[in-house]
């Protein structure tokens, strides 16, 4: 699962790194967010989304994408 | 095995030999392993501890001396303060946030270690200029490190320095210190104790962290391959050490365990022979039972890993179960590795094979012992600093002065540290000389009993005259407790110096502890355990020598505390000086603005005049006499006074006869004190304090030249801008 | 009176919370595997780093059994005081609008701040007068309040925003410089800054005392 910021809201991860990469070289670069990432190995894929809205997401300020990744 | 596998690993091939003889057959790898990481400068202190033995370790408040996992020194009412300062150099040179916080970690587990609750913590840090970007990036990880960790575990930052010096840029320092509370009967020796008992691992699990760490990095100079050592940083968790720490605390508390060490710099194998040496006993160790992190660890990893938040204790077969209901309830793993013997031997086992079996004693005490070579060097080594002097206008030097990193206010580091939690701070970071700690917070009684705390170090001094820069260093921090009315109890050091092999750094280290002794002897003030930390080197050359101390120091009540600032309109500013102190341009802030080279030889120092005027600034601090007191240092009297104005918020007109000779204004020596208070009080300090203004108004004179309060304070926010 | 002072694992400020309490009432800490709340009056959650504030801060801590009952003793009219790690918990848990997220300046911050009191008839401030200014500590990472634009007009038009940072203090970016908010039933409040770490003067400002002082009047009240 990804988990990002609500886009409009404040990330100054974010901008901290938008910021940072022009200075080594790297330009052209707009909207960086930061989030992070949930891996799990689950029998029952339908449970995921339940679960981002219960614990692993807070649905109020952040977005999320389930990824299911066939073993 | 590869040719000459031993010299890998840091050992040299007459240390090989000895090991050969020891064992009376050739190591096996884990064997190998094991002696090179006993054997290495971190470990062993092969080219420090006979210097060491200089130091005096005796003293009328002492309670645990150098030795122990952490010092301890009476506080009085049946309590004791518990402190050592460490360094963790190497490490945060390759990955600084990890480096800095599992530097705080282990000194919070060497205090706990003996039964003392964390209630502080301090850092001394050392980088190069600030405008190398690699400077920049060091210092932002250190901190940010130190904050995480400290801030995460609920041990308030309560005071540090940092320094940048170009002598750096390839060598950090990070020295972190911890201070605990208990009551005497609390404090626990690590000596292994009692045939039959058992040995239990309590905390995270093993990996692979720092595997080679100590031998690798800490007794070799880096070079430019240091990426390749990356995979040996040891990355911290202070969730689980809160954790670990209350059940330990706990377990002592109730008596459960017969001893209790820290495992920190090699691991396993460090911890269980030291435990096992100091009780004069040996230990069987079952690596089977060890949990680990990855499934593929082989027996020597386990034996070696520097996994962090992990302790050892030793417990009574019938009281194992206390143990494991104690480390259940704070969710804390604990396994039964091995139990103690009455072999002398460390003898490690993978299930029922014998994977690895050495004598105790080869292991800790027989280790080859290295006499220094020391010899002056004819001209000073360290190349002059940049200049950026534009001018010889006071008017302008003082603005420069403030504003220069070493002398900049610190606020946008101490403000990454949670300085309150624990509710004892009542002199937080940038308000006194010293830090200040009320013992009781929860005592509701009159009076407010504390200690004070302080960490001084020195570099550049110290290279232009490393005996006399120890000097200094050792009474700067007897200065800054006296500021806020604290008698130092104990000391607490870290030696930071270069290749200990090439004569002139010998020299260096030789002539700083001699200076430390002395100094202490003269003090009465004893080291009650410490670190060294060689080999800080590499191809630019060594860093500056670099002796860093610790004090604490009782204060009687601290709500008398002065803080360094101003307080009132209309009270006197006085100078304190010692008897025949003495002031020079050598080696001072103003010479590194000004590009000076540095010089071979400082000023020598009359210790028991400072010594004199310490008591004295002490006795009024404590009287309650002074509204303010500052130790005049690092760029002098006009930089104290200016120090005293923004940190107050109010200026003071001085008097001042002499030409405006910047030596006078900016020059540095030991044994001088900025202090303020009213008339009398200032008078009755005696013929020791010459007055030489008057507080109040927007600004600060000195003589025909003034600055506005405000000026001052925007021209010391200089860091701020890096932080932004 | 009696307060409860909840202690999750990774708890830093409780045993602070637990001195300033005493200071006006009894108080006992709350383990927070434990549903019971031993008869207390009002709960206050800490300060710290609750399971070392993995996932989201606050984001396991909401789901321990002490919290079913600080729940149902809010759900009942109990007053319940969240204080930085306690009002993130507060917020996870939905006793509280909005949510707490990283400061705008990205790293902690620890700094004497002047707050001011926006609503004064608050159990949680009935001893202060409406404006006074509160000097008080503020010590985290991820103190940036957050609430949607028609939460925050409904939440202002309810009279929840209790306490505001003073202009030039807000040290986080907090939208609106809210500083302090209760549910809209008045009865839970959480804020960022630590009072209990401005009740003596020897330890910077006594300022804070007045929070515990009017929850602890309000049950003697009652």
């Amino acid at each position: 699962m990804l988990i990002r910021p609500k886009e409009g809201i404040l990330d100054p991860q974010g901008q901290a790194v938008e910021r940072a990469l022009p200075a080594l070289g790297f330009t052209g670069v707009e909207e960086v967010r930061v989030g992070r990432v949930v891996e799990l190995e689950i029998e029952d894929a339908s449970l995921l989304d339940a679960m981002c809205q219960k614990l692993l997401a807070n649905p109020l300020v952040e977005d999320y994408e389930i990824q299911l990744v066939d073993p | 095995m590869r040719a000459s596998p031993h010299r890998e690993l840091g050992l040299t091939d007459a240390e090989y030999e000895l090991i050969l003889q020891k064992l009376g057959r050739d190591p096996n790898g884990l064997e190998l392993a094991v002696f090179s990481l006993m054997w290495s400068e971190h470990c062993a202190y092969k080219h420090s501890k006979k210097l060491l033995g200089r130091l005096p370790t005796e003293g009328p408040h002492l309670l645990m001396g150098p030795g122990e996992n952490a010092g301890a020194v009476d506080i009085g009412d049946g309590m004791a303060i518990a402190f050592k300062v460490e360094s963790h150099n190497h490490p945060s040179a390759v990955e600084p946030f990890q480096g800095a916080a599992t530097g705080v970690g282990g000194i919070l587990r060497d205090v706990f270690a003996v039964g003392a609750r964390p209630i502080a913590v301090l850092d001394s840090l050392r980088f190069g200029e600030l405008d190398s970007p690699r400077s920049l990036y060091l210092l932002d990880g250190a901190v940010s490190g130190i904050g995480h960790y400290g801030n995460s575990i609920g041990v308030p930052t309560v005071g540090g320095e940092v320094y940048f010096e170009a002598a750096y840029e390839q060598n950090c320092l990070v020295n972190a210190m911890c201070l605990g509370i208990a009551r005497h009967e609390r404090l626990t020796s690590s000596a292994a104790a009692g045939v039959g008992n058992l040995l239990v691992l309590m905390g995270a699990r093993t990996g692979r962290d720092g595997i080679g760490g100590a031998s690798v990095l800490a007794s070799a100079e880096l070079d430019a391959e240091d990426e390749s050592k990356r995979p040996t940083v040891q990355i911290g968790d202070p969730f689980e050490e809160k954790r670990v720490m209350e059940a330990c605390l706990e377990l002592l508390d109730r008596s459960t365990l017969a001893s209790l060490q820290d495992l920190g710099a090699a691991g396993l194998s460090s911890s269980s022979s030291e435990m096992a040496s100091k009780g004069e006993v040996g230990l069987d160790i079952d690596v089977s039972a060890v949990p680990v992190r990855e499934d593929d660890m082989e027996p020597f990893e386990i034996m070696i890993s520097e996994s962090q938040e992990r302790m050892l204790a030793v417990v009574e077969p019938d009281r194992l179960a206390e143990l494991e209901e104690v480390c259940e309830r704070w969710e804390v793993r604990s396994s039964v590795i091995g139990s103690v013997t009455d072999t002398r031997r460390l003898r490690v086992l993978d299930g029922a094979e014998l994977v690895g079996d050495m004598p105790v004693a080869a292991l800790v005490d027989d280790c080859p012992l290295y006499d220094l070579e020391p010899a002056a060097p004819e001209a000073q080594i360290y190349p002059a600093p940049e200049a950026v002097l534009e001018s010889e206008d006071p008017a302008w030097i003082l603005p420069a002065l403030l504003g220069s990193p070493n002398l900049a206010s610190r606020r946008p580091l101490f403000e990454q540290y949670d300085s309150l939690v624990q509710s004892r701070t009542v002199r937080r970071p940038e308000q006194a000389d010293a830090a200040v700690l009320q013992l009781y917070p929860e005592s509701t009684g009159p009076g407010s009993p504390g200690i004070a705390v302080a960490i001084d170090g020195n570099g550049r001094r110290v290279a232009c005259d490393p005996y006399t820069g120890t000097v200094e260093a050792v009474l700067e921090c007897a200065a800054n407790l006296a500021c806020v009315g604290a008698e130092p109890l104990g000391l607490t050091n870290c030696l930071n110096f270069g290749n200990p092999e090439k004569p002139h750094v010998a020299w260096q280290l030789e002539r700083s502890v001699a200076g430390m002794a002395d100094a202490l002897t003269e003090l009465g003030v004893p080291v009650v355990g410490g670190n060294v930390s060689l080999y800080n080197e590499s191809g630019g050359g060594p860093i500056y020598p670099t002796p860093v101390v610790a004090m604490v120091g009782a204060v009687p009540d601290t709500a008398l505390a002065p803080g360094y600032g101003f307080a009132r309109e209309g009270d006197a500013v006085a100078l304190v000086a010692a008897r025949g102190a003495q002031v020079s341009a050598r080696g001072s802030e103003l010479a590194k603005l000004a590009g000076e080279e540095l010089p071979l030889g400082l000023t020598p120092i009359d210790v028991g005049a400072v010594r004199e005027v310490i008591e004295l600034v002490r006795e009024g601090a404590r009287s309650g006499a002074l509204a303010s007191a500052h130790d005049v240092a690092e760029g002098g009297l006009a930089v104290a006074l200016a120090e005293c104005a923004v940190a107050g918020g109010i200026g003071a007109i001085v008097g001042w006869d002499g030409d405006e000779d910047p030596v006078q204004l900016f020059g540095e020596g030991a044994g001088r004190f900025v202090v303020s208070g009213r008339t009398e009080a200032i008078e009755a300090l005696g013929p020791l304090a010459t007055r030489i203004g008057t507080v109040g108004g927007a600004a600060l004179s000195i003589g025909p030249v003034d600055w506005e309060v405000a000026q001052l304070r925007g021209a010391s926010e200089a860091l701020a801008a890096a932080f932004a | 009176m009696k307060f409860g002072v909840v202690r999750f694992p990774g708890s830093c400020d409780e045993t602070d919370a637990l001195l300033a309490c005493r200071r006006y009432a009894d108080a006992e800490i709350l383990w927070h595997g434990d549903r019971d709340l031993h008869g207390v009056d009002a709960v206050v959650v800490p300060g710290g780093f609750s399971y070392g504030d993995y996932l989201r801060v606050g984001a396991i801590a909401r789901f321990s059994p002490v919290m079913e009952a600080v729940g149902e003793l809010a759900a009942s009219g109990g007053h319940v005081l969240g204080i930085c790690n306690g009002f993130q918990v507060l917020c996870e848990a939905g006793l509280l609008p909005g949510a707490l997220l990283p400061n705008a300046g990205r790293r902690f911050l620890c700094r004497q701040v002047d707050v001011e009191v926006v609503r004064a008839d608050s159990p949680f401030t009935r001893m202060a007068a409406p404006g006074q200014i509160l000097s008080i500590p503020v010590k985290h990472t991820t103190g940036r309040y957050y609430a949607p634009g028609e939460v925050l007009e409904s939440m202002n038009a309810h009279g929840q925003i209790i306490l505001r940072y003073a202009e030039g203090h807000n040290p986080n970016g907090s939208v609106g410089d809210v500083a302090g908010v209760s549910n809209e039933a008045g009865n839970v409040m959480g804020l960022m800054p630590h009072p209990e770490h401005a009740v003596d003067a020897l330890t910077g400002s006594e300022d804070g005392g007045v929070i515990f002082e009017s929850l602890a009047s309000v049950a003697i009240a009652a």
